[in-house]
């Protein structure tokens, strides 16, 4: 009888009206029917793309160096000149001007996921969209990827969610935001043609504080994107990867950075170190940016990669603690089948352990404000509120400050001072949308066979619609799932 | 967000509870507010991301750390832009003013090529290794401080901690009760509503246990009687969270320990030297530490504040004018009861057959060799328990003698 709760809460995003009914006739295939092909944000509104927005910002900060330097100017040339003048073009000038640009941005991508999660009646799918994103963080606290934070999730995440493992993967450790947030854009060989060519201008060796490696995106891939820390690398496989992927790039900076397409990966063939590199003990030939492609293809084909990937995505849907059998299961098939990721979350699926209800998961602040606005049937409008709801639940959207994302275990988020916030968004979130609701009833929709006696009691006796509201929201069925 | 609290003593929730009309406060364990007067109170601040200790505290003396550190190296004291003179071999960054004041007070020792016993270069095994008191990242679901804590005796004198943030580090987990409290203020919560949680929360002890103490924790903050530490301008939230702390613990029944985080350390691009990125976050840890002194003052001569982060970073400067992950680093200890004015450094130096790997500072103090003395001669807890419970397999790592005032 719990199956479809099951389905609908533990593997979606929380009910809608209507859904536990939707899941009930087959809860597996109801699920199953979710993972094919992309999974594109459930709303029209237009979003700008990441070279879009790359393009403003790089605009944007020209443009105010520019507003600068001539007030600069004029301020030094002339104390003849109109005191306005030099006032007026000061003025002009923004503090920070990538910020400035990035803003509208970031606030859009975080309005549109907020509406996807409440609308989309492909709730698991949407899941593992956000899965990924948290796997594949990039985080918005850096200045530099700000506005294109949420351009990673729908560029690379979304179109290949149900699809390869390789694919997904490619697509993201070349997309310019992940390449910004891991400083890879700037690494460059010591032994490059840049280099060299320093090296003849000087008659000597190059200037070494010109030129040298990153490491940053070459042991984040390995530590954190496939292989995980005991996946049996070392600090020589991370010096050698960062060799290889020197040269991937964006395009349209200035100076080492000019050429390529604005605002999108770029390979600089005079960036990249040359020739053959040893890499967990198999040599790769030199063969420009499909050197790099091919330890991904490798790393994703890796068994440390199928395990590392299972037990996360086990954790995630099944257990804080993820049970080892189903971790196991879902490796083989990750790994059987080259990380056909349908196939793997039908494995992930088929785990006995994923249906022997109870709610053992805490949710995330995330996972409790997309389910509070599935149960109350509500779609958000204005983008400072999503925002604000987060900060206050101390989840900013697309900061989760390290990349290795956010954490996905209860102990992270148990804090009372953090239970204390969410009766806070409850009660007001609640004072909203109180309207015309009936509290026993959205908590027969939203939870189903979950919804405890004595919280239908208390809803019942509440003073008022808003608390009955407030306490559904908070009761510990609906923070679990 | 910012509504205005109402005056203490008349508060409704406090009325409340104060009358024991609240289901939850019979959840609530009776220890965690004994008041502790007159004891020690430490502050741990960690520094997530790995803090580059060859910047913190430039070894200006070394011949290779120019060299190897280039344009992130801090000029020797008395150039332009250098160091705060120290011992004659480091200095501080030009940013740390309060701690100098308070090294040359006596106050700070200042630790370098100092590292935990973890060896990669993950910041989130180190992270753990450095809360966790193993000598592995995974092993233990709880943190050496909480071990610790544990193993005070109850009643006056026990110490309880405070975590600054929404949620409770690592290094706090366990089952000795810890608070979580964030310097983001939450106005009043309808206590209608809370009265109703609370019951229905009594069948679930991990819920009624959590809302018990925020209701609590509330409390002390209103009694602590302080505004500044709210709304804390994201430019200074390291020094709002240390305000937080310092009011927590000055408060009537306060907590005697409380950790800190600060992130942003992660310096792999544009570093900067003397001014730049790193330099203001520097500047914002120095203010974070002052304003802790200044709000734990009466407090002070009783105080030990450490400050440590996972691991250093690579002697050499990287192909873009940062440093990548290393493993020898810098720590702090800083506070009236420390004996300080000194540098605890055995420089194993920067040629190149010294550096770990090519290329990191080699180090030579266990942090587990700080940790284990503050425990000792700060608070006090049994050496033996330290040496087995608090930090198993560190028989290698021998408590360091005379680091605190007698």
């Amino acid at each position: 009888m719990v199956q479809s709760e099951i389905a609908v809460l533990r593997f979606g995003l929380g009910a809608r009206p209507g859904e536990l009914a939707d899941a009930s006739g087959d809860p597996r295939a109801w699920l199953l029917a979710q993972i094919k092909g992309a999974a594109p944000l459930a709303i029209n509104t237009p979003l700008a793309t990441s070279d879009r927005i790359f393009i403003e910002v790089m605009t944007a900060r020209q443009q105010n160096q520019t507003i600068k330097r001539e007030a600069a100017a004029a301020t030094a040339a002339a104390a003849a000149a109109a005191p306005a003048t030099t006032a007026t073009a000061a003025a002009t000038a923004v503090r920070n001007p990538v910020r400035e640009a990035y803003l509208p941005h970031y606030r859009a991508q975080v309005l549109a996921r907020a509406q996807s999660a409440a609308l989309t009646t492909r709730p698991f799918a949407e899941r593992l969209v956000h899965f990924w994103s948290n796997h594949f963080a990039v985080s918005a606290d850096k200045g530099a990827v700000l506005g294109v934070a949420g351009t990673l999730e729908n560029e690379a995440i979304r179109p290949h969610v149900a699809g390869r493992f390789i694919d997904l993967l490619m697509a993201v450790e070349q997309h310019p935001a992940m390449i910004a947030f891991l400083d890879n854009q700037y690494s460059v060989g010591t032994d490059s043609e840049l280099a060299r060519r320093a090296a003849r201008r000087t008659g000597g060796t190059p200037p070494q504080r010109e030129f040298g490696i990153n490491e940053n995106l070459a042991r984040e891939i390995l530590e954190l994107h496939t292989l995980g820390v005991n996946g049996g690398y070392t600090q020589r496989d991370v010096t050698a990867f960062a060799q290889i992927i020197t040269g991937w790039s964006i395009g349209g900076g200035k100076g080492r950075l000019a050429g390529g397409e604005p605002g999108r990966f770029c390979f600089r063939d005079n960036l990249h170190e040359p020739g053959a590199k040893t890499f967990l003990g198999k040599t790769y030939h030199e063969d420009g940016v499909r050197q790099g492609e091919a330890v991904l293809a490798d790393l994703a084909r890796h068994p440390a990669t199928a395990h590392f990937v299972a037990t996360k995505l086990v954790r995630h849907f099944v257990a804080d603690d993820p049970p080892a059998a189903a971790v196991e299961r879902v490796a083989r098939v990750f790994h059987r089948t080259g990380g056909d990721l349908p196939q793997v979350y039908a494995a992930l699926i088929e785990c006995p352990e994923a249906w022997t209800g109870g709610t053992p998961k805490y949710k995330t602040p995330q996972d409790f404000v997309f389910s509070s606005l599935r149960a109350l049937h509500v779609t958000p409008q204005r983008p400072e509120e999503v925002v604000r709801s987060f900060e206050l639940l101390g989840q900013r959207q697309y900061t989760p400050g390290s990349p290795a994302g956010w954490p996905d275990t209860a102990q992270a988020w148990d804090g009372s001072d953090a239970l204390m916030h969410r009766v806070l968004w409850a009660s007001r979130f609640a004072e909203r949308c109180e309207q015309g609701l009936d509290p026993v009833e959205v908590a027969s929709a939203s939870l189903g066979a979950y919804a405890r006696p004595e919280t239908v009691t208390a809803l019942r006796r509440a003073s008022s619609g808003t608390q009955a509201l407030a306490l559904l929201l908070m009761s510990p069925e609906f923070q679990r799932r | 967000m910012n509504m205005p609290r109402r005056p203490a003593g008349t508060s409704r929730r406090r009325f409340l509870l104060g009358a024991g009309a609240l289901a939850a406060s019979a959840a609530i364990p009776h220890a965690v507010f004994a008041h502790a007067g007159g004891s020690a109170r430490l502050v741990v601040v960690i520094l997530r991301g790995a803090l580059d200790g060859l910047a913190a505290v430039p070894p200006y003396a070394d011949p290779h750390y120019a060299e190897l550190h280039r344009e992130l190296a801090i000029a020797a004291p008395g150039a332009a832009q250098g160091a705060l003179a120290l011992d004659g071999t480091f200095g501080l960054h030009p940013s740390f003013a309060f701690l100098h004041e308070r090294y040359l007070a006596g106050e700070v020792v200042v630790f370098n090529a100092v590292a935990s016993p973890y060896r990669d270069r993950s910041h989130f095994d180190g992270q753990n290794v450095l809360e966790n008191g193993l000598t592995k990242p995974i092993g233990t679901a709880d943190g050496w401080l909480n071990r610790a804590l544990a193993a005070l005796p109850r009643g006056s004198g026990s110490a309880q901690a405070v975590a600054i943030g929404q949620n409770v580090p690592l290094m706090l987990r366990g089952e000795a009760p810890v608070i979580s409290k964030s310097p983001q203020p939450t106005p009043d919560v309808d206590e209608e509503l809370l009265v109703r949680l609370a019951d229905l929360y009594s069948k679930d002890d991990w819920f009624a246990a959590r809302l018990g103490e925020a209701i609590q924790t509330d409390r002390l903050a209103a009694a602590g009687g302080d505004t500044a530490a709210g709304g804390a301008a994201a430019a200074d939230r390291v020094s709002g969270v240390a305000r937080m702390a310092g009011t927590l613990m000055r408060s009537e029944g306060g907590p005697n320990v409380a950790v800190i985080e600060a992130s942003g350390w992660d310096t792999h691009a544009n570093q900067g030297g003397a001014k730049g990125a790193l330099a203001d976050r520097l500047k914002g840890l120095d203010k974070a530490l002052r304003a802790l002194a200044e709000e734990l003052e009466p407090l002070w001569p009783q105080t030990a504040v450490l400050v440590v982060t996972e691991f250093g970073r690579t002697a050499a400067m990287n192909g873009t004018r940062g440093t990548d992950h290393g493993t020898g680093g810098c720590a702090f200890l800083v506070g009236g009861a420390v004996r300080g004015g000194r540098v605890i450094a055995d420089w194993p130096g920067l040629t190149r057959s010294a550096l770990l790997d090519n290329r990191d500072l080699r180090p030579t103090l266990d942090l587990r060799s700080v940790f284990k003395a503050v425990l000792d001669e700060h608070m006090h807890i049994d050496a033996k328990t330290v040496a087995k419970r608090v930090f198993p397999d560190s028989s290698g790592a021998r408590p360091l003698q005379g680091l605190m005032r007698a």
